[in-house]
């Protein structure tokens, strides 16, 4: 005869030591407990768990757990709402090698009615469930990746070439709060690549008219405009308030700039930089990977330094460049992956060509190194002159 | 012979190309070489006593030269030397 759900649960009990929650709060209080599975369903997930929890639903369980377990060694509490779900969980478990798998009795009911602590998950409301719901099917985004976006803060330097797609797909992505600072206003040469404007948008400052069409794309995201030019004495003010900086300037004043503040208030750095075909990015750690000054010590003299307005750039190599921008902003906010740090990549559009150069801390940065005297200076000059700079002591 | 990538700002200086072919056993003889090959790119990356600007970054495949042996580092067949000066744009 087939066996029935209680000659089910029979046989797990006896391969399955129970716990108390008694026996275990001491422990999961004190966060050196055993890893504990949830397998109930995400809407009584929602309603709250055991502290540190993480939740598998009951119907994933074989296919996840190896996400989340270090080795079937690993000590396992599996929970659900009476512990009978829970009980199969992990007979399941046992059978598929893990060895140190214990079931809650009772489940969440018994613990709560303890009066042991609970965690409610903040979550996604279903529309916002709706609208992400592709970045939740990701297992390095997540809900709580999600989450996490929502409630980061991205400054943009430039609401230009670079800014117009980065600022566009970071507020798709739902980064909840997001800077624009640019003193300029639109402009009927900017529209065949800066796609965040459009043409009746032309005389708009430029974060205005980026805040506008973000209202239409994502009407949830924050936006703040920040209509001037950074400088020396609004940097640090500025980066103080984001947790990445994503820089799209269009000068080496404020590209130096943004690199001595951005060590200073320890904020992430995002580049990118654009000409004609080619495209450079990369991602600047402070004092964790290599500074922009490790890679440039000195900018170029204006001769060798044309912007964009005066040697041309081709409209779809900023999309390209402005979402390489995007895609390392989410990494760095999400702390996953393997972000351009340490690296600058080199994308040439005529030969369609990556190339990716080594970038190392200098052990002698005027800004990162062990001896700089790190101080904010006036970059419209020192940038002016470079061509009194000393040359490096070698030969070519 | 070892390649030489020249960089958008440099292009016009080099004739236009985006790579040339110059012969020279370290880092240095080749720059010299293609300094002789093309005297602008020589006015844009040498000072007036010829020694390499310090805005001028030179790779030597994806390391950079500073790294390795400066103008003394060895290159031969197959070497693609990079010169890379910082770009400003984010398209204004």
């Amino acid at each position: 005869m087939s066996p029935s759900y209680q000659d089910l649960l029979a046989a797990a009990r006896e391969v399955i030591p129970e716990v108390e929650p008694s026996d275990v709060a001491p422990k999961v209080e004190a966060g050196d407990g055993p890893l504990i599975i949830d397998v109930r369903e995400t809407a009584e997930w929602d309603q709250g768990h055991l502290p540190g929890a993480v939740h598998i639903p009951r119907g994933f369980l074989e296919s996840r757990v190896g996400n989340v377990t270090s080795g079937t060694d690993q000590e396992l509490l599996i929970s659900c709402a009476s512990g009978q779900r829970s009980l199969l969980a992990a007979k399941t478990l046992s059978d598929m090698g893990y060895s140190n798998v214990t079931n809650l009795a009772g489940g969440f009911a018994r613990w709560k009615q303890n009066n042991y602590p609970v965690e409610v998950p903040r979550i996604l409301s279903p529309a916002q469930r709706s609208r992400y719901s592709r970045h939740v099917l990701i297992p390095e985004v997540g809900e709580e990746g999600q989450l996490k976006l929502l409630d980061s803060k991205a400054l943009l330097i430039g609401a230009g070439g670079l800014g117009s797609p980065a600022a566009y797909y970071l507020a798709a992505a739902g980064v909840g709060t997001i800077g624009l600072v640019d003193d300029d206003v639109v402009d009927e040469s900017n529209l065949q690549r800066q796609i965040i404007h459009t043409t009746d948008r032309v005389g708009v400052n430029k974060g205005e008219s980026a805040k506008e069409a973000i209202r239409a794309l994502n009407p949830e995201v924050q936006v703040n405009v920040h209509p001037f030019r950074v400088n020396r004495d609004n940097v640090l003010d500025l980066l103080e308030q984001y947790d990445v900086v994503v820089d799209g300037a269009d000068n080496f004043p404020t590209r130096y700039l943004l690199a001595d503040a951005s060590l200073m208030t320890r904020t992430p750095l995002v580049h990118a930089s654009i000409l004609r075909f080619e495209g450079h990015a990369s991602v600047f750690t402070p004092y964790d990977g290599p500074c922009y000054r490790c890679l440039f010590p000195e900018p170029p003299p204006p001769d060798l330094a044309p912007s964009c307005g005066e040697a041309g750039v081709l409209g779809v190599l900023c999309g390209v460049m402005g979402n390489i921008q995007a895609t390392e902003a989410i990494k760095v906010l999400l702390d996953i992956g393997d972000t351009l740090s340490g690296r600058l990549l080199i994308y040439d559009a005529l030969g369609m060509t990556f190339t990716e150069l080594k970038v190392r801390r200098d052990p002698d940065c005027p800004s990162c190194g062990p001896n700089a005297d790190l101080q904010l200076r006036d970059y419209e000059a020192w940038c002016a002159g470079v061509g009194s700079h000393d040359p490096v002591g070698a030969g070519a | 012979m070892s390649t030489v990538k020249i960089p958008p700002v440099l292009r016009q200086a080099a004739g236009g190309e985006r790579t040339v072919d110059v012969s020279g056993a370290t880092v240095g003889e080749v720059l010299t070489n293609l300094c002789d090959q093309h005297p602008a790119v020589g006015a844009q990356i040498l000072t007036p006593d010829g020694e390499l600007h310090k805005y001028v970054n030179v790779y030597v495949n994806d390391e950079d030269a500073r790294l390795l042996q400066w103008t003394d580092t060895p290159v031969g067949d197959g070497d693609t030397l990079m010169i890379l000066p910082a770009m400003a744009g984010g398209a204004r």
